[in-house]
């Protein structure tokens, strides 16, 4: 008998956001992402954690930015509208430097779309939805133990720059089921932000030392009495109209990613050494994308898949550095065209890019891509 | 057993054919084969066209879709006219026998049993209509060992149910002829 066990990449989300240490949900249910709450509402109790099942979206990720900042770990889940409906809150959790994860299994839009058919179209959305520049992580999986691994990653992430991270998953990896062997909880790296509990008036709760960007976290509703607010705020967490100070918070809260691009940003390649031409793609894509590469080589066509698995910020280094050995991208994402903008910007006028997508809820297979690759050898200067 | 050997089940919303697609894929985890399964289905909770897939292998699955089924599951005549449509050469067809074989599809191929009235007045239960396909299924393509196969059902079926469970796997296996496992049993590598 195998040790592995048949698990969907929902409810891949649920275990491994409780083995990073999530013990609180709030949530309001929505397809694709239903059994993230309900494998939570199932789960938290057991693990002497709570799950709340709120009126709306826009009291799911209020509910978790309190539970955060009272010292749980606290994650929601939810789908492109209900998205669309927390993004006035997740700027608020950036702006206050309070961790969690919030989960997007994105489905067909725009609007309630195609409840039930998979898209990758709120990547552009998890960068911008929410007004006002403000640092963005984002990681996609492609598999369950992926889903898996990645959620813990997403916590981990969260809690050291104590930003909200957004897990950017889809239809295709929440619904899928497969086997897997999941890690020895022992094994696991687990961060938990840094905690200041000096009290007076040199620590105050947003103290931050000359040449680090991330505040240690002052426990709230313990000791000290102090402020959180999504208006500018200087140290103190107090309101300030000063220009100095909101534009020197402002730019410590981008630099908390920009400065630390290489920490957080990660790439998958499969079969780049030697490959001219890159499939780019990210989440569920990445299934066929595979399929394509493996069958492409077969044919002795010299094709690579880079894949983002952070996908904000976009790993434009990665991609710069492979640029030269290629003669040019496909980029394959069921949108109608997001992540191309990103690479686009990277690749320039240096090399051609061509693009597949998909926005009528069906999935892009191998014999896609195939063709797409066929197409672009027959008319070598792309699209 | 080839690289990749593609099921779908397809049926009415509520009839239960994903869970007879998770099954198998159960199956193939407890024996230590590769799987990937999926669905598509629409808003409704019931009613609506339900589809279900899963793949089994011995290697590394990556795209994750049927895309030529090995094997075709159709409770309603809607999804068989749909499904009828793209299937591998010599894939084998189960259907419920209220049902018509379309014209583009070998009636040789056809395995047409009383499925839904076999659950209905042998089981004595509607609801274990996709139980008794899988039994059917699982006897005339020999996928599974017996036991294998029923351990994938008790994980996923309510504590309590494992009897009636029981009585519609065999229910389902006993529709199937020595005859037919001979002509469509798979070769499991």
């Amino acid at each position: 008998m195998s040790k592995a066990v048949l698990m969907q990449g929902n409810e891949a989300a649920v275990e491994g956001a409780i083995a990073a240490g999530m013990r609180f949900f709030a949530g309001y249910p929505i397809t694709p992402s239903t059994e993230i709450a309900e494998g939570s509402a199932a789960r938290l109790p057991q693990e002497g954690g709570k799950f709340i099942q709120m009126e709306d979206e826009l009291a799911s990720i209020a509910a978790v930015l309190g539970a955060s900042a009272a010292g749980m770990k606290a994650m929601t889940a939810t789908s492109g509208p209900g998205f669309s409906l927390m993004q006035e809150n997740l700027g608020y959790g950036a702006m206050a430097e309070i961790p969690c994860v919030i989960v997007d299994v994105q489905r067909a839009g725009p609007s309630t779309g195609l409840a039930t058919s998979p898209a990758q179209a709120d990547y552009m959305q998890a960068k911008w939805g929410t007004h006002g520049d403000h640092p963005v992580i984002a990681i996609s999986p492609s598999s369950v133990l992926e889903t898996y691994m990645l959620i813990i990653r997403a916590f981990n992430l969260a809690e050291k720059y104590r930003t909200p991270v957004i897990f950017l998953m889809d239809e295709i990896v929440g619904h899928m089921r497969e086997g897997v062997e999941l890690p020895n909880p022992n094994d696991l790296i687990i961060n938990r932000r840094k905690m200041s509990f000096h009290d007076g008036a040199n620590k105050q709760c947003y103290y931050v030392p000359e040449g680090q960007y991330v505040p240690a976290m002052k426990p709230f509703g313990q000791g000290e009495r102090y402020n959180i607010t999504g208006n500018a705020h200087d140290e103190s967490g107090f309101p300030t109209n000063s220009n100095e100070i909101a534009g020197k918070l402002v730019g410590r809260l981008l630099d908390k990613v920009e400065k630390n691009v290489d920490d957080i940003t990660r790439v998958d390649e499969y079969a780049m050494d030697d490959a001219e031409t890159a499939i780019v793609c990210f989440g569920g894509t990445a299934r066929a994308v595979m399929s394509a590469v493996l069958e492409a080589r077969t044919a002795g066509k010299k094709v690579g898949m880079f894949r983002p698995v952070t996908v904000w910020p976009f790993p434009e280094k990665q991609l710069r550095a492979r640029l030269p050995q290629l003669k040019n991208i496909l980029m394959v994402e069921h949108n109608h065209g997001q992540m191309l903008l990103e690479v686009q910007r990277v690749a320039g006028r240096e090399k051609p890019v061509c693009f597949l997508g998909r926005i009528d809820g069906t999935v892009i297979s191998p014999q896609d891509i195939l063709a797409k690759l066929s197409e672009m050898e027959e008319n070598h200067h792309g699209e | 057993m080839s690289n990749r050997y593609e099921m779908r089940f397809a049926g009415s919303g509520g009839q239960g054919v994903i869970l007879a697609s998770v099954i198998f894929a159960e199956a193939a985890v407890i024996s230590g084969l590769k799987t990937v399964q999926s669905q598509a289905y629409g808003p409704e909770a019931r009613g609506g066209v339900s589809k279900a897939e899963t793949i089994l292998s011995r290697e590394m699955i990556w795209y994750s879709k049927v895309t030529v089924p090995n094997f075709l599951l159709a409770l309603t005549q809607a999804s068989l006219n749909t499904y009828s449509k793209t299937l591998s050469e010599g894939a084998v067809v189960m259907i419920d026998d209220s049902l018509s074989i379309p014209e583009n599809l070998d009636p040789t191929r056809v395995i047409s049993i009383p499925i839904l009235q076999t659950a209905k007045e042998k089981v004595g239960k509607a609801f274990t209509a996709n139980i008794v396909a899988v039994g059917a299924i699982n006897k005339a393509l020999q996928l599974f060992e017996e036991k294998v196969l029923m351990e994938g059902v008790k994980r996923h079926i309510p504590v309590g149910t494992e009897e009636i469970n029981k009585k519609a796997l065999s229910a389902g296996a006993d529709l199937i002829t020595p005859e037919q496992t001979e002509a469509f049993r798979q070769r499991l590598g």
